[in-house]
């Protein structure tokens, strides 16, 4: 790899012996896909995956140390991954916090005074939804970012047309300290080309989080450019449409390895190129009705046999502010009209601190009636609520791929989620 | 007896037993239980893979496409170098992607684990190789299946 006088000064240690181990790992990650230099990142602030003091990420917390101790830091501040625990809102039983606190996460205090110290943005930057407008980690279209969390960077890659590998835990803080990324694969023009052309030809509008999941177990790490879904999200990049994509985008990247996605007429580098970015020789995925639900169909049910929904989570990723609305809305309506006062499964929603902010402060009605059902809105991340040994005991329903494919959770499509929050169905 | 040539990314000798995926292996999915549990060994907790779901990978030679899923893979896996309950290999058929490249280079630099990792091994190596198969792994990026 090529580099400035500038970064190879870093690298033999004109800045310290810690901040050129860092760029030694960057380095030697860029020469691995065959990286030629390293370019500046251009949205400084940057996105951490790593949110959760899990006492057995020694290394984390040692490499966190050393980079205390040697003063170095994100000047751009960073956001982070949601925390994992909320006992206001998602209470636990005694032995489960036992659990929580003395073993899962007994480092998370601790953890969190080393994400300030190397540039932790502020106490409620704790979200996998940065780039919503009322957290406001937005990059520009053609920024270079230094991201992880995997629904992010897709995200940030396809709907903001921001350009970001999918960096691991560490390697998203590396960059933003030294402010450099080896640039290869997504940051490149040819890195950016379609490898898969996928057709969706469904009777009617899929659920964004099975269409992805679909597609992420078929292109795995590949470029998608997608057909036919304009028809039901329509061609402007609203919203509404954004939300789908942000749960279409979160299920390719975890379902499969997905980084970028194209949508015909939708997403800016679509529109802007349109079929220029597709390879000559990519590959065809035709997706039905028949093919979704087969997707559907082969998800590996681990609950118990016979066991009920115990515990619904929706908003994995976190909910935008309209999505948390509707769901309100929903809730509060099927809940009514099974004649009930309260949910029949204990219901969780999850968004960011910032919409939770939003939504209590323009809602009231709608939200001391959503209260009312006891349904309850946090911002911790489900998946770390639902990774641990006493998980099993719990059957949790989702309408979430992501926390589907890491625990023992089973999706369920939207209509169905509610069915079992009316009580009308308990499986 | 066949040999495949890949691409050295972390070098060693090492013989021992594969363990095989044929789709791609979701490294937090994969590790996260036994690493939680703080366990000796890693029995493959990632029910969406059936074909290493349930098996025993500490020590072994994971034979795998690429990684997929969560982007903290990377942390994961060094994690697990740290605890030492690391496969021995990581045999990429395909190149090997950002989030196992991330993993192995912090192991590395930051652990000083000896953990191997070799990629474009080749279709034909994953068709070709089972799990419980001896295989014999060479510094250069020779992988011999000795049956």
């Amino acid at each position: 790899m090529k580099l400035t006088e500038g970064q190879k000064a870093i690298l033999d240690g004109a800045q310290g012996e810690v901040k050129a181990k860092v760029m030694k790992t960057l380095v030697m990650f860029g020469e691995i896909f065959g990286a030629e230099k390293m370019v500046p990142v251009t949205h400084a602030q940057g996105h951490l995956v790593t949110s959760f003091g899990i006492g057995l990420l020694k290394p984390l917390f040692r490499i966190m140390d050393e980079l205390v101790r040697a003063g170095l830091k994100a000047e751009g501040g960073f956001t982070v991954d949601p925390r994992p625990l909320d006992y206001g809102n998602v209470k636990c039983n005694p032995l489960l916090k036992l659990v929580f606190d003395k073993f899962m996460y007994s480092e998370q205090a601790s953890y969190e005074e080393q994400l300030a110290r190397v540039g932790l943005r502020d106490k409620d930057a704790f979200t996998c939804t940065c780039y919503l407008p009322e957290v406001g980690n937005i990059p520009q279209k053609g920024d270079v970012l230094s991201w992880a969390e995997s629904s992010a960077v897709v995200y940030a890659n396809s709907v903001l047309g921001a350009r970001c590998n999918r960096n691991s835990g560490m390697l998203d803080l590396f960059g933003s300290i030294v402010g450099y990324v080896p640039y290869f694969g997504l940051l490149t023009e040819d890195g950016r080309k379609a490898s898969w052309k996928v057709y969706v030809e469904t009777s009617v509008k899929p659920e964004a989080q099975i269409l992805g999941s679909a597609v992420g177990m078929k292109v795995m790490e590949d470029v998608p450019y997608v057909y036919g879904l304009d028809k039901w999200i329509g061609t402007d990049l609203n919203e509404e449409a954004a939300a789908y994509l942000k749960d279409f985008g979160a299920a390719t990247a975890s379902n499969g390895a997905v980084g970028l996605y194209h949508i015909d007429k939708l997403t800016p580098e679509a529109k802007e190129s349109g079929e220029k970015l597709i390879k000559d020789d990519a590959k065809t995925y035709v997706i039905d009705d028949v093919e979704l639900e087969r997707i559907y169909a082969s998800y590996p049910v681990m609950w118990k046999e016979g066991g009920k929904a115990k515990l619904v989570f929706i908003g994995c990723p976190h909910l935008t502010y309209t999505q948390l609305v509707r769901w309100a809305a929903e809730i509060i309506g099927v809940v009514r009209s099974a004649g009930r006062k309260k949910t029949a499964v204990r219901t969780v929603l999850c968004a960011s601190p910032y919409v939770v902010k939003k939504f209590v402060g323009e809602n009231a009605t709608l939200y001391e009636d959503l209260m009312l059902t006891g349904t309850k809105i946090t911002s911790i991340c489900p998946l770390m609520y639902t990774n641990n040994p006493l998980t099993k005991a719990t059957a949790i329903a989702t309408n979430s791929n992501k926390l589907r494919t890491y625990s023992l959770s089973r999706y369920y499509k939207d209509k169905d989620i509610l069915k079992i929050i009316s009580g009308e169905v308990s499986r | 007896m066949k040999t495949f040539q890949g691409r050295v990314i972390a070098g060693g000798n090492w013989e021992g037993e594969a363990v095989v995926s044929r789709a791609g292996v979701n490294t937090l999915a994969t590790f996260q239980k036994s690493a939680m549990a703080n366990k000796k060994e890693v029995t493959v907790s990632d029910q969406n893979n059936p074909d290493i779901y349930g098996l025993n990978i500490t020590g072994k030679a994971l034979c795998l496409p690429i990684t997929i899923g969560s982007t903290t893979g990377g942390l994961v896996i060094q994690t697990v170098c740290s605890m030492k309950i690391n496969p021995a290999c990581f045999l990429f058929s395909e190149h090997i992607d950002s989030l196992a490249a991330s993993g192995i280079v912090l192991a590395r630099i930051w652990e000083n684990s000896d953990v191997i990792a070799v990629d474009k091994l080749g279709k034909e190596f994953l068709e070709t190789v089972s799990t419980g198969d001896r295989l014999r792994v060479s510094e250069d990026g020779t992988v011999t299946i000795l049956g």
